[in-house]
């Protein structure tokens, strides 16, 4: 029955503890409304036929709602709606009450992406691993605005906000894998903050985890990489985070609003209006001040100018943190990226 | 008795023709005019988030880009979102229908302050003309809702966006004030609190809320504004601020203005329900009360828009109970609505066919109301098409269609004109299915788990995307149709006469279209209104003298 129900209100497989908890108060509700709603159309339909008026108009009697009736349009409605109100809270509670013996696993999300890190390691960009039968606690932040951790067959959102830590929790019943959406509108490529949580037996999730702590692919290694820079990149990097370059701008290679900054100085950078210009330093100050003057092939004309918003001292900073970012320094392994085809049922 | 055709030629000229030319309308005291000046821009403003609203159904049609690319979608459904919600639906009701009509059901020579009317006037074209320039100037790609902190990040200039809606906000207020002021001080002898005509109580409803909740706005918008000119750092963690604060504070306005939106349009059912069903109210004061009822709740209830922001759980628990009891009011209205059809004499018109729409869609879209306000089910539907599907279900399946019941059944008095009656039903039955048509296939979408505000989607969701584009271009063509033929109408239609409604409402005992000072001596009605019960006195307008 459950099912059937599932399956005419399209909604996703109930993969997680939670689910079928929220389905059944849901199919309550929903069966509720359409039986009343069904009701209701159907009354206006006899109504509209047996007391349609002919060609002369008949007089109407004179009727008032008597105050016993008057008390259950308040009281009847009042009743389901308090009791579906009780009976979602006690979930509600059960779903932000997470379980002593979670595993945590710290989740970030940043314009347009989903970290997750376990304590201890490993951290992964894009995939999450759980184990299944096994409550695993997410403890959410964001790096920059807000983000919402959304896992439809779980039937679990939380959203991601900067500057505190939020937390959920959640118990996948079956191995597979299942989409992660963002669902707090966040900017341009919103809609493309996808990832994919892959529920595993406990016993792969240990061999996996075990694998990957001894051999990571992935290392936050945010650390060591500030120490390569020289103190005047690293006042550079400073400000592109100040002044909000890196919404735009990766420094990893991937293309963004803008070009990547990945390996940008000193290469030969097509133009939308033709030709093609060499990224040096003229360049990127000129690009700075006056963004639209030359605008690399294959990117939308958006940057604002800096011209007074930057000192002269940010913009040599700023070069010179572009000028540090080369490629032949140690890449960050290519993000798993997941499929997302229809899921195997 | 049919409705009366045959009551003689107005006596003097109407609020249409006592003055003539552009100035005197630009600069007119009168409330006919101004409502009218407002209808004309507020449908202008609908035209316009309809048509991005229709590129947006467009661009959903396929996953990946369609006709435009992420920005330009995000950027769209602002256009969509800012234009829809600030600029017309917020207004829509009061300021047109409303302006009209509630001196007219008082029995007043005109509304308190007429200076003020068109002061608001002149405030809300300011602040619309602003919004507009900014957001297409700017290029802002905020939606609607402004949320920190990607509103204080973006690098599009959001300024003049948040001083226009603030400028539109003072329009709301002072529209506001007029209102209370002149339901308490003008209403004719006679008119006892308990007699005001139901669309007048809706309007005084609507009007506490808007006094009361605007100013909140004005205040979160200003501080935006301060956060980006000067980083102010509010809402900024780095700096000791919480964005979530914007949250509570926005909502704190944009929850009640749900029922700015929605009251009014209860009222307007609330006139013709009984109209058309010849029977006074089932239960007056239940419509009455459960009025005042939203206007106060409806500001206990914002947090249910937080369950899933990291809101206390406690909180969330105490939000969710304070929204059961303000859907408690919506669900006795559209019992008692039900209850005036029973055993009436229905007469089949353009507004009546509205009226049913309404009532029916309104109930769907309550009842996904309390099912998101149940906070584990809100888990899942928080940001998702079910949301979307669920205001849409309230603000154009119940208020749009308010709006447009509204305005076929005083498009008479207003005009002195018919329109053509078949024509109209027709399209009222085609812009109700097609409602249906965009809208049922939402509700799905967000059961599957589809976000809002997503410019590309996963393919599994593509088909009941196509479903929802094919109804929303039976939609757009419903519109289409009443206004060809209104437009028409507005020329070519034949004379109206007084009452072509046969209706009690106190507005239709002066003439249509009113004189211009709405009656030619001071009324007094002696029956409260909606009285239906007996034979009508049709006719002759009481009067004092």
């Amino acid at each position: 029955m459950s099912e059937l129900l599932r399956r005419i209100l399209f909604l996703p497989d109930a993969a997680s503890s939670l689910a079928p908890r929220v389905d059944r108060l849901h199919f309550f509700i929903i069966v509720t409304t359409f039986i009343v709603g069904a009701g209701i159309g159907l009354t206006g339909l006899i109504f509209l036929v047996r007391y349609r008026r002919g060609r002369a108009e008949a007089l109407a009697p004179v009727m008032t709602a008597p105050a016993w009736l008057e008390a259950a349009f308040a009281g009847v409605p009042l009743a389901f709606f308090l009791l579906w109100g009780a009976l979602g809270f006690q979930d509600y509670i059960w779903a932000r009450t997470p379980p002593r013996e979670a595993l945590d696993v710290y989740v970030t999300g940043k314009q347009w992406m989903w970290k997750f890190a376990y304590p201890g390691g490993p951290g992964m960009v894009g995939v999450l691993h759980v184990p299944t039968g096994t409550p695993v606690r997410l403890l959410l932040t964001s790096r920059d605005v807000i983000h919402s951790f959304y896992v439809p067959a779980f039937r679990v959102k939380m959203d991601a906000l900067p500057g505190r830590y939020t937390e959920i929790w959640f118990e996948a019943v079956r191995p597979g894998r299942y989409r992660v959406l963002c669902a707090e509108y966040c900017g341009l490529d919103h809609s493309r903050m996808r990832a994919e949580v892959v529920a595993l037996e406990p016993g792969a999730f240990e061999t996996w985890r075990a694998r990957q702590r001894s051999e990571p692919t992935w290392a936050s290694g945010e650390g060591e990489e500030e120490s390569l820079l020289g103190p005047l990149a690293a006042e550079g990097r400073v400000v592109a985070a100040k002044q909000g370059c890196l919404q735009c701008h990766t420094l990893d290679g991937t293309p963004h609003i803008g070009p990547t900054w990945l390996g940008l100085y000193g290469r030969e950078e097509p133009l939308a209006s033709g030709g093609s210009v060499r990224a040096d330093v003229a360049y990127l100050t000129e690009s700075m001040m006056d963004p639209l003057a030359k605008v690399v092939a294959g990117y939308a004309p958006v940057m604002p100018s800096f011209h007074g918003r930057l000192s002269a001292a940010e913009v040599g900073a700023l070069i010179e943190f572009i000028k540090s970012l080369q490629p032949e320094r140690p890449e960050p392994p290519p993000v798993q990226e997941p499929d997302y085809g229809p899921l195997p049922r | 008795m049919a409705p009366s055709h045959a009551e003689g030629a107005p006596r003097g000229p109407s609020y249409l023709n006592a003055e003539q030319g552009l100035w005197s309308w630009l600069t007119t005291h009168d409330h006919k005019r101004i409502g009218v000046m407002f209808l004309a821009v507020l449908l202008l403003m609908f035209l316009l988030g309809g048509v991005f609203a229709m590129a947006l159904r467009v661009e959903l049609l396929t996953p990946g880009d369609t006709v435009m690319g992420r920005l330009a979608y995000n950027r769209a459904f602002t256009v969509h979102g800012v234009v829809m919600v600030w600029l017309f639906l917020i207004p829509s009701i009061p300021t047109s229908f409303g302006n009209f009509l509630l001196p007219l059901m008082l029995g007043a020579r005109d509304v308190a302050f007429p200076r003020l009317n068109l002061a608001s006037f002149y405030l809300y074209v300011l602040g619309a003309t602003m919004t507009l320039w900014g957001v297409f100037q700017g290029g802002v790609d905020t939606g609607w809702t402004f949320y920190t902190p990607y509103s204080t990040a973006t690098g599009r200039d959001l300024l003049p966006v948040l001083v226009g809606v603030f400028v539109v906000g003072f329009s709301t207020i002072l529209t506001g004030i007029n209102f209370i002021t002149t339901v308490h001080t003008m209403r004719a002898p006679g008119i006892t609190w308990m007699k005001v005509p139901l669309f007048v109580w809706a309007l005084y409803g609507t009007s506490i809320i808007q006094v009361l909740a605007t100013p909140v706005l004005g205040m979160v918008l200003a501080l935006v504004a301060l956060e980006r000119v000067v980083g102010a750092g509010l809402f900024d963690p780095g700096r000791g601020g919480d964005p979530l604060l914007y949250q509570h504070l926005f909502w704190f306005y944009s929850h009640p203005a749900v029922y700015i939106m929605i009251l009014p349009g209860m009222g307007v059912i609330s006139e013709t329900v009984c109209a058309f069903s010849r029977k006074q109210p089932f239960s007056y004061r239940v419509i009455v009360w459960s009025t005042v009822g939203i206007s106060f709740v409806g500001f206990l209830t914002w947090g249910h828009h937080m369950f899933v922001s990291g809101q206390s759980t406690f909180g969330a628990g105490a939000f969710s109970l304070l929204s059961m009891l303000v859907a408690i009011f919506t669900a006795m209205k559209i019992f008692t609505w039900l209850g005036t059809l029973y055993r009436g004499s229905l007469w089949v018109t353009t507004p009546f066919t509205y009226v049913l729409g309404f009532i029916f869609l309104l109930f769907f879209g309550g009842m996904s109301g309390v099912a998101v306000a149940v906070t584990s089910a809100d888990l899942h539907w928080h940001d998702t098409y079910f949301v979307v599907a669920h205001f849409h279900f309230i603000m154009v399946g119940a208020s749009l269609m308010a709006f447009l019941a509204a305005l076929h059944y005083w498009f008479p008095k207003m005009s002195g004109r018919r329109y053509p009656e078949g024509m109209g039903i027709g399209t009222a039955v085609l812009i109700i299915f097609g409602f249906i048509a965009t809208f049922l296939p939402q509700f799905l979408l967000g059961n599957m788990g589809m976000p809002r505000r997503y410019a590309d989607y996963p393919d599994a969701f593509q088909p009941l995307h196509v479903a929802s584009t094919a109804g929303a271009s039976l939609l757009g063509f419903g519109f289409l149709f009443v206004a060809i033929y209104l437009g028409w109408s507005l020329r070519h239609g034949r004379a109206a006469g007084r009452n072509p409604w046969g209706s009690e409402g106190y507005e239709w005992r002066s003439d249509s279209p009113p004189p211009e000072f709405n009656f030619h001596a001071p009324p007094v009605f002696p029956r409260p209104p909606h009285d239906y019960g007996r034979p009508s006195a049709e006719g002759e307008v009481d009067h004092a003298a």
